[in-house]
C-alpha cells in the first residue's frame, strides 16, 4: 500500500497500541497531525509542551504502558527536555515524537529548527532523526521496544517535515510494519544468574538483621505480589523508597515506610543497622543513603537491578544480579521454599523487638494546630486520606518540595501503582499534568493531585486542558505560601535567613484562578472546614476541583538527614528529640 | 604489579549518524576521562570500530564498560589487555634540525626506523608508527631539539592471535 510518512506515523503509533497522544502542534509536524483526524487515537491538546511530557509520564506510571507525547520542533521540543530528563531519572516509558525542519534546512539555522537529538541525547535511553520516510514504522517500532523493556526509559523521535508532508514526493513509502526488531547491540538481561540467586539465599539465610531495601525497579517489573511472598516468605521487613511507595502495603506489619532524608525513624535505623540489605531495583541513590562511607556500615548487600550499570555503581554488592526483580524475586522465592521456607531463615527475635520499639518511640509525628491557626498539612492529609469517599484506590500525585515528603509519609500507599511523582529530578510542576495523565490511564479511578503552591504555580495552565478535555482531576494544594521545602533549609541550615522563598497566600487568588481555568475552586482555612471541602471535592466527578488549603508555613518535615550527615544523625521531630534512641 | 592507569577498549558500534557524538557524550557526562579515541570503518560496512583509551583513574573500568554498553547503537565491547594484543599508533612531527643538529635527528630517525616526509631548511617532518611505548620513547628523544608541531592518531589495537590448537 502507497502512503505517506505522515500516516505511515500515525499507523505505527495504531499498531504499538497508543490510545492517546498528549501534544501541541506546529509547523514542523503539521502534517503529521492531518491523519490524526481520521485516527482513533485520541489527542489531548495540552497549553504548554512541558505539560504533554508530564501528562505521558503521569499516564505511565499509572498504566505502565508507554506514554507517548507529541511536539513541534524548536521551542516545543526544548520545552518537553524537563520531561524527558524527569523520565529518564526515573525510568519512565515514554515515547516522544518532535517535528524537525526538513532535511535539506537541518544545519542552515532555519526557523525553529534546533539540533533536538543533540540536546535530548544525555536525557533519554535512546534517541534518533529519522531522515527517510521509509524507516519511520522500523523506528518508531524500535523505540517503543527500546523505552519498555530493559530499564525503561524515554525515548525520542524527531522527524524532518519533508519525510511526513505528502506534498513532498520524499514523504511518499510502501507501508509495512516490521516484525521484529533488529538491534543487535541490545539484548536486555532478565533472568537473574542462578548461582546468583543461591548465592543471595545464603545470605538472606543466615542474616540476623536483614532488611529488603525495595526501589521503583520492583514496580517496573510489576513485581509487587512476589515481593510480598518474599517478605512473608522470610519474615523480614521491607523499606519502600520514594519510587516504590505501594510495592508494598504500608498497613502490612512487616512494613517499615519510607527510608532515606524525610524517611521514617525506624526505616533509616533499620538499614543504617543491618546486617543485610537486599536492594531490589533500588539504586542506593544519596537522599536514601545519606553520607555514603557512614551509610549502613555493617551491612552486606545483596543488589539486584535489571540495570547492570546499578549494581556497584555506588555501593559495591557481595551478591550482585541482573534481571528483571520480578523474575528474581520469584526465583529467590523458588529457592528459599526448597531450602525449608521461614524454616530456612536464622533466628531474628532480638532484631525484630529492636525494630518494634523504634516504631513504638519514633513514629511520624506532628503538632496539631491551636484553634484559629492555619491548618497543619498532615492533618489536611489524614483528613484526605481517611475521608470515607476518598477511595483506597485513589492515585495520589504530587508535585515536589515538603507538600510531596508529607504525602509520602503519610498516606499510607497499600496498593501499588497509586503514587506518582518526581523522584530523581524533583521537578517543581509535575503534579498537575501527571495527574492528569493518570486520570486519562485510570478514568474510573479518583486521582489526586497534592500540590504545593509553588509547583502549582508552574504548570497550573494544564487545568484548562483537563476542564477542556473533561479530566476530572482534583487538586489539594498545600499552600503555606512558602517554596517550603527551600524555607526550611534556609531555617535549619542558614540561621532563618530568608531568602527570595516567600510566595504570599493569596497572589494569585487560587479559587479565582481555579475558576477562570473551568474548575471547581475552593479555599479552606481551619479544621473544622476539612471534611466537609474534601466531601464535597470527591462528589464533583465532571471536571477538575482545586482546593486552596492554607497550610502554616512554620511546619518542617521530620525526621530529617541533614546534607552531608549520615544516617545515624537523623534529626527528629522537637517532641522526640529527648528520647533514648 | 599494580593496574596501569590506562585501558584499552574495543568498542564495535552500528555504523549510524552521530555514534561518536554518542559515546563521547556520555564519558563527558559521567566525568569519564578519554586518553585517547580513534574511529574507523571495519570489513563489515554497517559496524566501526571505536578504540578508546580510558584513564581508569577517574572512574573504574566496568562501571565505563557497563555505562558505554548501555548506548544502543553499541554492539561489543572488549578489553584489550596490551599483553594479549597487537597495538599501533601514528606520529608525526615537525623537528627542528639546523646545522649539527640535523644529524643527530637523522640518527634518532634511523635508530627508530622511522620515515622523512618533508624536508625544510631549518627542520624537517618525520612520521612513525609503531607500538605507543615505542612512539612515547620517540617522541620524549625528539623533544631536546624542539618539536614544531606535533600530532598522534592515538592507539588503534586488535587482539592478538590464538595459536592454541
Ligand atoms: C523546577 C524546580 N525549580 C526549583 C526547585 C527547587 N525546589 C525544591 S522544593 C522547592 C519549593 C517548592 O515549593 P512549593 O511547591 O510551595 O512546595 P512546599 O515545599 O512549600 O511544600 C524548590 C524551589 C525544584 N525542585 N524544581
Ligand atoms: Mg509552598
Amino acid at each position: 500500500m502507497l502512503t505517506n510518512g505522515g500516516q505511515a506515523l500515525i499507523k505505527s503509533l495504531e499498531m504499538e497500541g497508543v490510545e492517546v497522544i498528549f501534544g501541541l502542534p506546529g509547523g514542523a509536524i503539521l502534517p503529521v497531525y492531518d491523519p490524526i483526524i481520521d485516527s482513533p487515537i485520541r489527542h489531548i491538546l495540552v497549553r504548554h509542551e512541558q505539560g504533554a511530557g508530564h501528562m505521558a509520564e503521569g499516564y505511565a506510571h499509572a498504566t505502565g504502558r508507554p506514554g507517548v507525547a507529541m511536539v513541534t520542533s524548536g521551542p516545543a521540543a526544548t520545552n518537553i527536555v524537563t520531561p524527558l530528563c524527569d523520565a529518564y531519572m526515573d525510568s519512565v516509558p515514554m515515547v516522544v515524537i518532535t517535528g524537525q525542519v526538513a532535511s535539506s534546512s537541518i544545519g542552515t539555522d532555519a526557523f525553529q529548527e534546533c539540533d533536538t537529538v543533540g540536546i535530548t541525547r544525555s536525557v533519554t535511553k535512546h534517541n534518533e532523526l529519522v531522515t527517510e520516510a521509509a524507516d519511520i514504522p522500523r523506528v518508531i517500532r524500535e523505540a517503543f521496544h527500546i523505552a519498555t523493556t530493559g530499564r525503561p526509559g524515554p525515548v525520542l523521535v524527531d522527524i524532518p517535515k519533508d519525510i511526513v508532508d505528502p506534498q513532498n514526493p520524499r514523504s511518499a513509502m510502501e507501508w509495512y510494519w516490521p516484525e521484529s526488531v533488529d538491534l543487535p547491540g541490545y539484548r536486555p538481561e532478565t533472568r537473574g544468574d542462578p548461582a546468583a540467586i543461591r548465592a543471595a539465599a545464603d545470605l538472606i539465610c543466615e542474616a540476623r538483621r536483614p532488611v529488603l531495601y525495595v526501589g521503583g525497579g520492583v514496580l517496573k517489573a510489576r513485581g509487587a505480589e512476589a515481593l510480598r511472598e518474599l517478605a512473608e516468605l522470610t519474615g523480614i521487613h521491607v523499606v519502600t523508597t520514594l519510587m516504590a511507595r505501594g510495592a508494598f502495603p504500608d498497613s502490612h506489619p512487616l512494613a517499615l515506610g519510607m527510608p532515606g532524608m524525610h524517611g521514617t525513624y525506624t526505616a533509616i535505623t533499620s538499614m543504617q543497622e543491618a546486617d543485610l540489605l537486599v536492594a531490589l531495583g533500588s539504586r542506593f541513590d544519596d537522599r536514601v543513603t545519606g553520607k555514603l562511607d557512614g551509610f549502613a556500615p555493617d551491612a552486606k548487600i545483596i543488589h539486584a537491578d535489571i540495570d547492570p550499570a546499578e549494581i556497584g555503581k555506588v555501593r559495591r554488592p557481595d551478591v550482585g544480579i541482573v534481571g528483571d526483580c520480578r523474575l528474581v524475586i520469584e526465583d529467590l522465592v523458588e529457592v528459599l521454599k526448597e531450602r525449608g521456607g521461614p524454616d530456612s531463615q536464622a533466628e531474628r527475635g532480638e532484631w525484630k523487638s529492636r525494630i518494634s520499639g523504634w516504631q513504638e518511640r519514633f513514629p511520624l509525628t506532628y503538632e496539631p494546630s491551636d484553634p484559629g491557626e492555619l491548618l497543619k498539612p498532615q492533618y489536611v492529609l489524614e483528613q484526605l486520606r481517611d475521608a470515607p469517599s476518598t477511595p483506597d484506590d485513589t492515585i495520589v500525585v504530587s508535585g515536589v518540595g515538603q507538600h510531596q515528603m508529607w504525602t509520602s509519609q503519610y498516606w499510607g500507599f497499600d496498593h501499588p501503582y497509586t503514587w506518582v511523582n518526581s523522584g530523581g529530578l524533583g521537578t517543581m510542576g509535575f503534579s498537575v499534568p501527571a495527574a492528569i495523565g493518570a486520570k486519562v490511564g485510570k478514568p474510573d479511578r479518583t486521582v489526586w493531585a497534592i500540590d504545593g503552591d509553588g509547583c502549582f504555580q508552574m504548570t497550573a495552565q494544564e487545568l484548562v486542558t483537563a476542564a477542556a478535555e473533561r479530566i476530572p482531576v482534583k487538586v489539594a494544594i498545600l499552600n503555606n505560601a512558602y517554596l517550603g521545602m527551600v524555607r526550611q533549609w534556609q531555617e535549619m541550615f542558614y540561621e532563618e535567613r530568608y531568602s527570595e522563598v516567600y510566595l504570599s497566600p493569596d497572589l494569585p487568588d487560587y479559587k479565582m484562578w481555579a475558576e477562570a481555568m473551568g474548575c471547581v475552586g475552593m479555599r479552606v482555612e481551619s479544621p473544622e472546614e476539612v471534611p466537609a471541602a474534601i466531601e464535597k471535592a470527591n462528589s464533583i466527578t465532571d471536571r477538575p476541583v482545586v482546593i486552596d488549603f492554607r497550610t502554616d508555613a512554620r511546619e518542617k518535615v521530620f525526621p530529617m538527614v541533614p546534607s552531608g550527615a549520615t544516617n545515624s544523625q537523623v534529626v527528629v521531630p522537637p517532641s522526640q528529640q529527648d528520647l533514648a534512641r | 604489579m599494580s593496574e596501569p592507569r590506562h585501558r584499552t577498549l574495543t568498542v564495535l558500534v552500528q555504523n549510524k549518524a552521530g555514534v561518536l557524538a554518542r559515546v563521547a557524550g556520555l564519558f563527558a557526562r559521567r566525568g569519564y576521562n578519554i586518553d585517547s579515541l580513534a574511529v574507523a570503518p571495519t570489513d563489515d560496512e554497517s559496524l566501526s570500530r571505536i578504540t578508546i583509551v580510558v584513564d581508569v583513574e577517574s572512574a573504574p573500568l566496568d562501571q565505563i564498560v557497563k555505562q558505554l554498553f548501555k548506548l544502543i547503537n553499541v554492539v561489543s565491547i572488549s578489553e584489550l589487555h596490551p599483553r594479549d594484543s597487537v597495538e599501533r599508533e601514528l606520529l608525526l612531527a615537525t623537528v627542528k634540525a639546523d646545522g649539527e643538529v640535523r644529524a643527530r635527528v637523522l640518527e634518532l630517525v634511523q635508530i627508530f626506523e622511522a620515515k622523512i616526509l618533508n624536508v625544510g631548511h631549518t627542520a624537517i617532518t618525520v612520521s612513525l608508527e609503531g607500538s605507543p611505548v615505542k612512539v612515547d620513547d620517540f617522541e620524549e628523544l625528539l623533544r631536546p631539539y624542539g618539536i614544531l608541531e606535533l600530532q598522534r592518531t592515538g592507539r588503534v589495537a586488535l587482539p592478538k592471535l590464538d595459536r592454541n590448537l
